[in-house]
């Protein structure tokens, strides 16, 4: 949020902001007008460029250099709004497309033509079929409005936007997956490069971009590139959405300019954390994170993309979840491996395999049955998975196995003592 | 045969597509396969795949690598409990445990009635509401995350609901989800 009012989240200040008329009365597809009118489309990405937007999935890619690398000999182009919001600890895009979706799908039109694509898709994970089946309607009511189809604004554009609905896999949530499943295939990554600016959908360029970072567009058009860039740091400008759930008192989405501290994010907004207890660590990217140390330093950093890895983390799409110190790091782990075995797609041995045993040796680790040689199997396993896999899956599931290991290994001697102590006690018996 | 029955939405369908890439329409197929029954039948596998040029064992792949789809009947609704990270921290496994245990089933399994199979999830993007879960059923799905009250309190709620889906199952079994006890999700 900005002394002016939400970026983002602006349903929460305007009623029935998911209403056309109401979105129109507030400005609503003024920007997208004024890019069709008064912009060529090379125009658009470089305000886009000079905004300093970076992708709000997670990779944190700079949006407008994205779209200048789309393959202007062959056609024709795509866009896929990547609305398959599927990680632990995520929840901002389904706020956004349910209270303002119109700011989502206007950000669709304004990436489409500026990459001069006539067919845009909203891939949504398949458990948002009532969220699908609202926007099906909204994206009926701006064809009615002539926002939508052919020779729009009295020019030769023309654009049609597309939901499609997945099915379970997280998986889907990775570009080139997304795109196999949008062909109708089994959602497993492609080898890349080629990157899907040059061979994307059905071969075609394609731009693949997240509901969060398409709905900052239509403000970056209306407002300009330098009143985006006073919000947050030079290198991370703009405002993102922060998922905050877990141990604290007021689990919800918080938009903040990037750079805002984890204290504030976590005490201010939050609420702090349940029954006065202490934070343990930070996972700053849902799932896929490395468990950050919640000591004052950390709990200081600042949030964006360059500060978060100073402590050890990464601020992907600043799913932060707080762990108290009443959790057990075996147990925690060995919850995020349940998750990733289920959701690799198989496809790269080390990934499939990998998960899998890891799931394995964690279940045992917190169940107290394991050794300190299933706790040095484990670090094992997790650095075979390392750097082998063709997309990131693999690597977000070694990510807090072996920060956890390192940041946290009072939590493994004490899972294996019980082991211990009970391999004792039935010596004693006998 | 699904080609008569849904006429019209097949061919909205396919029109969303390029025609060259018919395929691309197997997931919103499979969907409208599965509508009634809750579970994609062998016959209805072939008859998406002839429509789209693929081959029957090529659409079960489809089916068995997504996990919203099923092969073979289960529950008429499905309670599909997140049990991850976030909603774990916030007491989902002792939501589950009791639920199911109040049913009188394991996680996974289906009531004597074959009406409720509740089953544990993947994250369902509602971590703020945790516990949270979701229902399954030839309706479509149906977030349930605007429960309050302690575990015990939800898993009350819970049931009721249960019991609402299975008065609205015998007045009419087409009728979506019992759209009238609390905590759903209300953005009609």
């Amino acid at each position: 949020m900005t002394e002016n009012g939400m970026v983002l989240l602006r349903h929460r200040e305007i009623q029935d902001l998911d209403n056309l008329d109401v979105y129109r009365a507030h400005g609503g597809f003024e920007a997208f007008q004024k890019a069709m009118t008064q912009l060529k489309p090379a125009e658009v990405t470089d305000m886009v460029k000079a905004s300093g937007l970076r992708g709000r999935g997670g990779a944190g890619f700079p949006t407008g250099m994205k779209w200048s690398f789309i393959d202007n000999k062959n056609w024709p182009h795509y866009v896929v709004a990547n609305a398959d919001e599927s990680e632990p600890g995520t929840f901002k895009d389904r706020e956004i497309m349910e209270g303002n979706p119109y700011q989502f799908l206007e950000g669709v039109a304004i990436c489409a033509y500026a990459v001069q694509a006539h067919e845009a898709y909203v891939y949504l994970r398949g458990e948002f079929w009532q969220l699908a089946g609202r926007l099906d309607q909204q994206i009926a009511a701006m064809e009615t409005a002539g926002l939508l189809g052919e020779k729009l604004f009295g020019s030769d554009y023309g654009l049609r936007i597309h939901t499609h609905l997945g099915a379970g896999a997280y998986i889907c949530g990775e570009e080139t997956a997304m795109l196999e499943s949008l062909e109708g295939k089994l959602g497993q990554p492609r080898l890349r490069p080629p990157f899907p600016p040059s061979f994307g959908l059905y071969g075609k360029p394609t731009i693949v971009n997240n509901v969060e970072t398409l709905a900052n567009l239509p403000m970056i058009l209306a407002h300009g590139a330098e009143w985006y860039r006073s919000f947050g740091t030079e290198k991370s400008p703009g405002v993102k959405v922060f998922s905050l759930s877990g141990c604290v008192n007021k689990p919800g989405n918080y938009e903040l300019p990037l750079g805002t501290p984890f204290r504030e994010l976590i005490f201010e907004h939050g609420g702090g954390v349940p029954e006065g207890r202490k934070i343990k660590a930070i996972m700053s990217a849902g799932a896929s994170s490395a468990l950050i140390v919640a000591d004052d330093r950390a709990l200081d950093t600042p949030m964006d993309y360059e500060s978060v890895p100073n402590v050890g983390g990464q601020l992907g799409s600043a799913s932060v979840i707080v762990i108290d110190d009443s959790v057990s790091i075996p147990w925690l782990i060995n919850k995020t491996m349940h998750f990733f075995r289920h959701e690799s797609c198989g496809k790269c041995t080390p990934c499939r395999e990998g998960t899998f045993w890891m799931a394995h040796l964690t279940e045992r680790i917190s169940q107290g049955k394991a050794t300190m040689e299933d706790v040095q199997l484990l670090e094992d396993v997790a650095n075979q998975v390392r750097g082998k896999c063709l997309c990131a899956l693999g690597e977000f599931s070694i990510e807090a196995v072996l920060s956890g290991l390192e940041r946290f290994s009072s939590d493994f001697d004490a899972a294996v003592n019980v082991t211990q102590a009970a391999e004792t006690s039935v010596g004693v018996a006998d | 045969m699904l080609a008569e029955k849904y006429a019209q939405e097949i061919k909205a369908i396919l029109e969303k597509y390029p025609p060259e890439h018919r395929r691309s329409a197997v997931m919103p197929m499979l969907y409208l396969a599965q509508r009634e029954k809750m579970f994609v039948s062998r016959a209805d596998m072939a008859e998406v795949g002839a429509i789209l040029g693929m081959s029957t064992t090529d659409v079960a792949s489809i089916v068995g690598f997504y996990s919203l789809y099923y092969d073979q009947p289960k529950g008429k609704y499905h309670i599909q409990v997140c049990t991850d990270l976030s909603c774990a921290l916030r007491g989902a496994d002792q939501f589950l445990q009791e639920l199911c245990s109040r049913l009188g089933i394991r996680p996974g399994e289906t009531t004597p009635d074959g009406m409720i199979t509740v089953e544990p999830v993947m994250c369902l993007a509602a971590c703020d509401r945790a516990p949270m879960f979701q229902v399954q059923s030839a309706a479509g799905l149906e977030y349930v995350d605007k429960q309050s009250g302690d575990i015990h309190q939800r898993v009350e709620n819970t049931l009721a609901l249960i019991e609402q889906l299975r008065a609205d199952s015998g007045a009419s079994s087409r009728k979506p989800a019992a759209q009238t006890s609390a905590g759903r999700n209300g953005h009609d």
